[in-house]
């Protein structure tokens, strides 16, 4: 089965090919079909190629296979070539199933869009270049997946292109995406530079050999940057506010780049590239503390956002930070077993969202929302479900096994100041978690739900409520190889307490909620409108005013830039010679004025300048006296005045002829000259 | 001319082999482009498309100075003709200031070429214009630095490198699309490969002396240029302004002297000739049926002519450098290529992949997303510029995805340095890691004695 790898990421790409040329005559049932059935195919085989990988796993753990040799020029050499361990088995796994389960739900609740099949084209190739970066063994293969995802989230943010807002948020997503992935592809370069080749395995056996001296600090050079890639495509701080923004794409893309690809790009790349970061302590660190910071800020920023689909958005900011947390701290398996019990929930709670946005007709105000409870039963289910599971509700939900795990990892690896953290943002996760369970489905009743959902939306959110309560018993899958930090950072820390608290904490976070949310929400809304208490709300919910910094720092500089440039100032000093020019042009067009009388006193004018350097004032060669040295030191005509009586004579004896021949042009040529336009 | 050393020596390599290509293949794709948009005198226009693909094509190919000089001179004219006759409003002012500002460059080009026929004159006794001769002409480095600037100059202005791209944005702007698409895709290219072809052979101290000056403008090229094209209103001038960036990159590559920059800079000529030539070809389009270049007069294209649309985000995404086109992998080259050489200067570099995502985005949702305008409905794209898109677009992706075939055959090859870590993995054999001695220039020249050459008879001109 594994020499049909290169199947998993072809089949989705087969699709988009076959909806781009084709989609615009298929019928909506056939896009969809042929969408999703692109997807569900590479689930399959990824299913049957991870149980052969399973039931006989190759030598050394990993099969690669060799497509085609991509670059070859001298020693350079990067080859389209996909690698499958244990790692990428559980990615593409996690990748292809979310996926499918969305395709699944967007085949109803896209129907009667205009752009039914551009949707399913782009979805399909985003799911393939996301398996590219999930299966490539080649750094320069893998950064071609990279773009490709970030390519498509902007295509598929700015779906609704007629909308303005939808191009500006596609655009921000790719841009400031694209910021980190230019440090990223400086970092492979580097690697190339530095190591020679670009074959991820090589390079991580070639750093690991050369831990010290100058290697050591081009590994952590490197690592810095792909740090910062990581950072973009997974929206955590600094580079992570186009995330809210991207709400502006169809609810399912939502799903899609929360649960299963963009934002988990990053976390991937680190993890693939462990070995490399292993040799850079300190960037590790920075790992974990960028984790905590955004766990928290973007924890906050939920707690106070009306928009449903903002606030899930935050909310998948913090949870990417748990597992930059656990990356930071070395615990690469947990933050990799946190990937997949976030895309489960994510989805879930995405797309139960989604259910709720269309049956109230495209609310997305919670505000506005309330006691839904009854009336969307489905999709109150599945969101309780996946708030539960978000919030880690302890031994019920999927979503506890894996915090827990990052939290102990990090008080081991990271030391307790950002395991407070991450149990601070523990416990907020909790807290507006339920706090949109009580806002959208207690309550008074708010808006009026319409739609009924049919079976294509209610099977996805059945099975991933499924996945979301139990995919956390099978534990970090078995053959990641067991969570254990890197032996010289393990220190011997008691996690028994940390334990007890991760398992509190979540629920104290839930009833904290309900009391505030539900019993006591005339509290909450007796909160006044003015000073510092709204300021703090309104910074919150800018989410920590980042925006209006960056908007400041890059954006408004860039525009003026680029808007005074508009003229293209270098060109200033040619328009400029070319002004001169034609001034002087002008000018000189002015002498031309063709009347000879003035042109004999300008031609006599010029020829006394050429001639008073060899006559002094007595029309004499200058050999001696003061003419002489002038015209000696200046090197130019002297300096004597003639008198303009004594010209004619001077002329006389220089040019005998000249002055008879301008007197008798005077009368004859006059005429002539007149009669030809100047 | 024998009594001179005049000769007609026409030769082919790799890299001429490849633009000689590209030019045939963007001669079909302007003349395709020009099939309705010409209506007046359509003979003399193609009179006129012929002679400067006549010329590009012969500047490609010749070896000898004089007739590269005569071949350079013929695609002038024409060009000039192109946009004073058929271009739009502002035409005569930017087919006068094309005219000066590379008619300047040629003239410093030709007194060059002169002083260097001297030069090897007296101090070989052969008087000869003939490339291989004149190769290993002793001189002094003060002369070579100054017969080296007059060849600067000539291609800085062709390239056009900053700040002598001034010319550029206006005769795009100016020209009828075929022009607009020789002029980006093939002329630009006469540059760099000038550049690449007699430059550094002809005077290899003297450039790469010169090197570090012409690292800034590029760099400075590839930001400013990137800048500048978001502030245009005007979408050719907006993709003049991209050239600027990309052709940015090209000097940088060309200028590293390194293999795998050089083979970068040619990839991405080929590729930016195929991507900007499209993407003036569908300004075009759009300017036939619009009848406006002004970007706040379009929007919401898409509902009406989404295949353009596609079409234009497909190239728009090349320029912006998405991996799997061949303007990625070309710029990708050279950067690689540059960090060997200088690794600050290709941070600084990449700092232009930002940048061309701002204006590449901005471009394709200005013009096509949107709100769709009042009257913005226009009739989609028809077979025949499908055809040319298609054919152009296959080709950014052939070399996109597997350039193996084409860097065997026409790539560059020598100068690959080895990696900073010493790693000697390739064919290199020089001592320095960035490939810039004399003694490793001359393992390009064996290529070129290689290469089927072709001798041409020798006429009385």
């Amino acid at each position: 089965m594994k020499e049909f790898l290169w199947l998993i990421p072809a089949l989705p790409f087969a699709g988009f090919l076959a909806l781009l040329l084709a989609g615009r005559s298929m019928p909506e049932r056939l896009s969809a079909l042929v969408g999703t059935g692109a997807v569900g195919l590479s689930a399959i085989a990824v299913l049957l190629i991870g149980i052969d990988f399973i039931g006989s796993p190759p030598p050394g753990g990993f099969h690669a296979q060799g497509l085609w040799s991509w670059v070859e020029l001298g020693w350079f050499r990067a080859d389209a070539a996909l690698r499958l361990d244990a790692l990428s088995l559980t990615m593409a796994a996690v990748v292809t199933f979310t996926a499918f389960l969305i395709l699944v739900y967007s085949a109803e609740f896209m129907a009667g869009d205009e752009g039914y099949s551009r949707f399913f084209a782009y979805m399909d190739l985003f799911v393939a270049f996301m398996l590219v970066l999930v299966l490539a063994d080649n750094f320069l293969f893998l950064y071609l997946g990279w773009e490709g995802v970030g390519l498509c989230s902007f295509l598929l943010i700015g779906f609704r292109y007629k909308e303005s807002h939808t191009g500006y948020a596609a655009r921000k997503a790719f841009i400031m995406t694209r910021a980190g992935d230019t440090a990223f592809l400086i970092g492979i370069i580097l690697l190339a530079a530095s190591f020679g080749t670009l074959d991820i395995q090589t390079v991580m056996e070639v750093g690991e050999g050369a831990a010290s001296g100058q290697q050591g600090a081009i590994a952590a050079l490197a690592a810095l940057s792909i740090l910062a890639g990581a950072l973009g495509k997974s929206a955590q701080a600094p580079l992570q506010t186009w995330l809210p923004d991207a709400m502006a794409g169809p609810t399912p893309v939502s799903a899609l780049i929360h649960a299963a690809t963009m934002v988990a790009a990053g976390v991937y790349l680190i993890a693939r590239t462990h070995a490399l970061f292993e040799l850079a302590p300190a960037v590790m660190a920075l790992i974990a503390a960028l984790g905590a910071a955004t766990l928290l800020i973007s924890g906050l920023s939920a707690l106070v956002q009306s928009d449903i689909k903002r606030a899930l958005a935050y909310s998948t900011m913090g949870q990417v930070g748990f597992m930059f947390l656990a990356l930071g701290a070395g615990y690469w398996q947990a933050a990799i077993f946190h990937f997949m019990t976030h895309a489960f929930f994510k989805a879930l709670l995405f797309l139960s969202a989604g259910a709720v946005i269309t049956a109230l007709g495209g609310e997305h105000d919670m505000k506005r929302m309330g006691g839904l409870r009854k009336r969307l039963p489905l999709a109150f289910w599945s969101f309780l479900i996946g708030a539960a599971s978000l919030s880690a509700l302890p031994l019920v939900t999927a979503g506890y096994y894996s915090k827990d795990l990052i939290l102990k990892g990090a008080l081991a690896g990271s030391g307790a100041f950002l395991w407070g953290a991450g149990i601070t943002g523990a416990f907020v996760t909790a807290l507006y978690a339920f706090r949109m369970v009580f806002l959208v489905f207690f309550g008074k009743a708010g808006a009026d739900a319409a739609r009924r959902t049919g079976m294509g939306i209610a099977a996805p959110l059945v099975l991933l409520s499924a996945l979301a309560l139990f995919s956390g018993f099978i534990g970090v899958p078995s053959f990641l190889g067991a969570v254990a930090p890197p032996p010289d950072t393990a220190a011997q820390v008691d996690t028994t307490l940390a334990g007890v608290l991760s398992a509190l904490v979540p629920v104290l976070g839930a009833a904290a909620a309900y009391v505030v949310f539900f019993k006591r929400r005339a509290w909450v809304e007796g909160l006044p409108e003015k000073g510092f208490v709204a300021g703090l709300h309104a910074f919150l919910r800018s989410g920590w005013g980042f925006d209006r910094l960056y908007e400041r720092l890059f954006v408004r500089p860039y525009l003026l830039a680029a808007r005074a440039g508009r003229e293209d100032f270098m060109d200033a000093p040619y328009a400029g010679a070319a002004k001169a020019a034609e001034l002087l042009s002008r000018l000189l067009a002015k002498t031309q004025s063709g009347q000879v009388r003035r042109m004999r006193w300008m031609t006599i004018g010029a020829l006394l300048a050429l001639r008073a350097r060899s006559y002094d004032a007595h029309g004499r060669s200058p050999s001696s006296g003061v003419a002489a040295w002038a015209s000696a030191r200046l090197g130019g005509p002297s300096r004597v005045v003639l008198p303009f009586w004594r010209s004619r004579s001077i002329l006389r004896s220089s040019f005998p002829f000249w002055t008879e021949e301008i007197a008798a042009a005077d009368g004859s040529l006059k005429p002539i000259l007149n009669g030809c336009p100047a | 001319m024998p009594g001179i050393g005049v000769g007609i020596h026409l030769a082919v390599d790799g890299l001429g082999l490849a633009l000689a290509l590209l030019t045939a293949f963007l001669g079909m794709a302007a003349i395709a482009a020009s099939w309705t948009g010409i209506s007046e005198r359509t003979g003399f226009f193609h009179l006129c498309l012929m002679s400067v693909i006549a010329g590009v094509m012969g500047a490609f190919l010749a070896l000898d100075l004089l007739l590269f000089y005569v071949f350079w001179e013929l695609m002038l004219v024409p060009m000039f003709l192109m946009i004073a006759v058929w271009g739009h409003g502002g035409r005569y002012r930017a087919a006068l200031k094309f005219f000066i500002f590379t008619q300047a460059g040629s003239l410093l080009m030709l007194v060059s070429i002169l002083g260097l026929y001297f030069v090897h004159g007296t101090e070989t006794g052969i008087y000869t214009f003939d490339y291989m001769e004149l190769l290993d002409t002793p001189m002094g480095r003060a002369t070579e630095f100054w017969l080296m600037l007059g060849f600067l100059a000539a291609f800085a202005v062709k390239l056009p490198a900053v700040p002598f791209h001034t010319w550029l944005p206006e005769a795009h702007a100016e020209a009828p699309t075929g022009g607009s698409v020789i002029l980006a895709g093939l002329l630009l290219k006469t540059g760099a490969y000038g550049m690449i072809r007699f430059l550094f052979p002809l005077f290899p101290n003297a450039a790469e002396a010169i090197a570090p000056a012409v690292y800034a403008l590029a760099v400075i090229g590839i930001v400013y240029g990137a800048v500048l094209a978001l502030g245009q209103t005007d979408l050719k001038r907006l993709i003049a302004y991209t050239s600027v960036s990309h052709m940015g990159f090209v000097l940088l590559g060309i200028f590293a002297w390194e293999g795998l920059a050089l083979n970068g800079a040619l990839v991405l000529m080929v590729c930016h000739g195929a991507s900007t030539g499209a993407l003036f070809i569908i300004a075009g389009a759009i300017e036939e049926r619009a009848h406006t270049r002004e970007m706040a007069r379009m929007g919401g294209f898409w509902s009406s002519a989404p295949k353009m649309g596609g079409a234009a985000l497909f190239f728009a995404l090349a320029s912006l450098g998405l991996p799997g086109l061949g303007n990625f992998l070309g710029e990708f080259l050279v950067l690689l290529g540059v960090f060997g050489v200088n690794p600050l200067l290709a941070a600084s570099a990449a700092l232009g992949l930002v940048a061309s995502v701002i204006y590449s985005l901005w471009m394709v949702q200005k013009v096509f997303h949107g709100p769709a305008l009042p009257g913005a409905a226009m009739p989609d794209i028809g077979g025949r510029e499908a055809a040319t898109l298609a054919s152009m677009a296959a080709l950014v992706l052939w070399l996109g995805l597997y350039p193996a075939p084409f860097l065997d055959r026409m790539g560059i090859k020598g100068h690959i340095g080895k990696t900073a870590s010493g790693i000697e993995t390739g064919s290199a054999k020089g001592t320095g890691a960035n490939g810039l001695e004399a003694g490793r220039l001359a393992e390009h020249r064996p290529d070129m004695g290689d290469a089927p050459e072709r001798q041409g008879g020798r006429k009385e001109k």
